[in-house]
């Protein structure tokens, strides 16, 4: 990945999108010290990779295993470097090209109305299986490791603390970041010392809906209360944890030369797992390729950009990191494990392991490379793991509440514009999902992980689209940012096939229906890249046909 | 050895501007505006009396319409109207 970022991406910034120092990036052209403000790269570099990396990276590589370690790190390899990097990085240089516009708008303007249509269609199915299945990963790993539950609930109270001592300006942010990561610490240090655990069944509920319900509560409130008083400080926090956290992970690894237990290609796969290909390509969206980079990019990093060079540092070199996180979750799923044995019981079904796994495996490294008591280790790499997977519950959850409340704007329905009737619209739909996929103990929520990575593909198929269309316009190569969009459509539509014929066999009507609402969401994505590169090509011919 | 305390001092300074500006980067759109929208409730308030709106505390804030005329003229351009939308008052 290091040698993708110092020869692709000079490749991609140069010949491809032949980014210019001297080009007069939004941010001075509209400074207004709001939304556009240059911003420092190596700053702007960490808000992008900490607003990409969470979770997803972690859970998609770690269930992903099951086929192997081989095609999981090959993935995760090519996938950052042909794939994500070109997709990030590109995404801020369209977006800095138009004014910082966001990849919603921009699909409108460049690529058509429908399109952009679509893109907000994707946009709300992402979003609502992000914060499903991220409740059914916390909730998981709260009844599995319960000795996090203190640090983990701990941790937001911490947060609240922070924000108040920051917006008070009682004491300097070096002092409150250094007091702020010594509580956290001190709270992983409690936690295996006092474990909590729900009880075990309440009335129909199971000690994991229980944490769902609670979640979602939780969730609700969070994304109700101003940025400053909780997300800001937690977010801060989750950053310096993500930083200390892949340290220590990967200097374990180099002290201890963990073994790979499991298979480079497992051959002996559990009953009912699916093919790897097309699976893979979309069990493994972090960490390889994910259009959520493009929500980022054209959000809010595009706005800060200093100068247009620093697209290729900010974009390519922060898919590298989150592509470094996925392939430690890979280690971790497929070297922690005493004996291949101990690998098979925990991938013994399609879906399994996952953070689980990257936990088990992670603190067993961890143990043995650093010297760090195991429980202390597990319930570290559990905080890691909840903290991301609940930030981006939070600002998901608050995203959705937008949706809901700008379709109440758009059909003019009064209620719907409030902000607690669209929120609680926002978390019945994702309990519908958690329980309606997973049953009432919302234990299977995972079933859904694939379907979630085949509507972050597409996605990322849009954002290419529109990255592609400008690179033809400009009379530039699109090869390189052509051919993972066709891959990428392929393989994902590929994979609702084939899942569509899982869950028919299963009888699982729910996400069948669900499944076809993405599949044709993913034909029309097809089309329309169809119709708009023909149009292109008429065009150009034409233009040719005109010079002669 | 003398140790420089106006070097220590410097570079924590730096250390503390660069958190500082890792802490606001990714917030800064999202309060400035949240702030944007309180202060034009705010002004709302203060030019309630001039809509028709009875404001029980007009008197505390009839004093304070000299301070809010330039950042009226940003708003009601911010609002899509043009001019001001306040018949007796006209700002541009």
């Amino acid at each position: 990945m290091a040698l993708g970022y110092i020869f692709y991406s000079r490749f991609i910034a140069e010949k491809i999108y032949r980014l210019d120092p001297d080009f007069q990036t939004p941010a001075h052209e509209f400074n207004d010290g709001v939304d556009f403000v240059p911003t420092n790269k190596y700053v702007l570099w960490g808000h992008h990779f900490t607003s990409v990396a969470g979770a997803a990276p972690i859970i998609g590589p770690a269930i992903a295993v099951i086929w192997g370690w081989v095609p999981a790190f090959l993935w995760v390899i090519f996938g950052t470097i042909f794939f994500a990097g070109v997709h990030d990085a590109g995404a801020i240089w369209a977006s800095n090209r138009n004014k910082g516009r966001s990849m919603g708008a921009l699909t409108g303007d460049v690529v058509g109305k429908r399109a952009q249509s679509l893109f907000m269609i994707v946009i709300f199915l992402v979003l609502l299986m992000v914060n499903a299945v991220f409740a059914v990963v916390i909730s998981g790993l709260l009844v599995d490791f319960n000795s996090a539950v203190i640090p983990v609930w701990g941790a937001i109270i911490v947060a609240l603390i922070i924000g108040q001592l920051i917006y008070r300006k009682l004491i300097g942010l070096l002092a409150v970041s250094v007091i702020g990561v010594l509580a956290l610490y001190a709270l992983i240090w409690l936690g295996p010392i006092a474990p909590v655990a729900l009880p075990e069944q309440i009335g129909i509920l199971s000690d994991r809906a229980q944490w769902i319900l609670i979640l979602f509560g939780y969730a609700a409130i969070a994304s109700l209360l101003p940025v400053w008083m909780l997300l800001q400080p937690r977010d801060y926090i989750n950053g310096l944890q993500l930083f200390v956290g892949l340290i220590l992970l990967y200097g374990a690894v180099l002290l201890s030369g963990p073994e790979l237990v499991a298979p480079a290609f497992n051959t002996n796969l559990p009953e009912g797992t699916p093919s790897m290909v097309p699976l893979l390509f979309v069990t493994i969206a972090c960490g390889a390729i994910s259009g959520f980079h493009g929500l980022v990019a054209g959000g809010t990093t595009s706005k800060q950009l200093n100068k247009e060079t620093d697209a290729r540092f900010v974009g390519y070199f922060g898919a590298v990191g989150e592509g470094s996180l996925a392939l430690a979750a890979v280690i971790a799923a497929t070297a922690g494990f005493a004996t291949f044995g101990d690998w098979q019981a925990i991938y013994h079904s399609f879906g399994q392991g996952g953070v689980n796994a990257f936990v088990t495996g992670g603190a067993n490294i961890l143990s043995n490379g650093i010297g760090l008591n195991l429980d202390l280790a597990q319930t570290l790499l559990t905080v890691m793991a909840v903290l991301f997977a609940g930030t981006t519950m939070d600002t998901g959850l608050r995203l959705q509440r937008y949706i809901f409340q700008e379709w109440g704007s758009i059909y003019n329905i009064g209620w719907m514009q409030k902000a607690i009737p669209a929120t609680l619209l926002a978390v019945g739909a994702c309990l519908l999902l958690a329980f309606g996929a997973g049953g009432a103990d919302g234990s299977g929520g995972l079933v859904i992980w694939p379907l979630f990575g085949t509507t972050n593909q597409l996605l990322a198929g849009l954002t290419l689209l529109v990255i592609t269309v400008m690179l033809v316009r400009y009379g530039r190569p699109m090869y390189a940012t052509l051919i993972p969009l066709i891959f990428l459509l392929i393989m994902t539509v590929f994979a609702l096939l084939t899942q569509l014929h899982t869950f028919y066999v299963a009888g699982d009507w729910f996400l069948f229906f669900l499944d076809i609402v993405v599949l044709i969401a993913a034909i029309l994505i097809a089309l329309e890249c169809g119709s708009v590169l023909s149009k292109l090509r008429k065009q150009d011919n034409q233009v040719k046909q005109d010079g002669r | 050895m003398a140790v420089d305390w106006q070097a220590w001092r410097a570079a924590i300074a730096r250390a503390n501007a660069f958190v500082e500006e890792v802490y606001n980067a990714p917030y800064r759109s999202a309060i400035a505006r949240a702030r944007r929208e309180q202060d034009d409730l705010f002004m709302l308030l203060v030019f309630s009396e001039m809509m028709g709106v009875p404001n029980p505390a007009s008197y505390y804030t009839l004093e304070l319409q000299p301070l809010m005329l330039e950042r009226f003229h940003d708003w009601h351009q911010r609002m899509g109207m043009e001019r001001s939308p306040l018949d007796h008052f006209r700002c541009c």
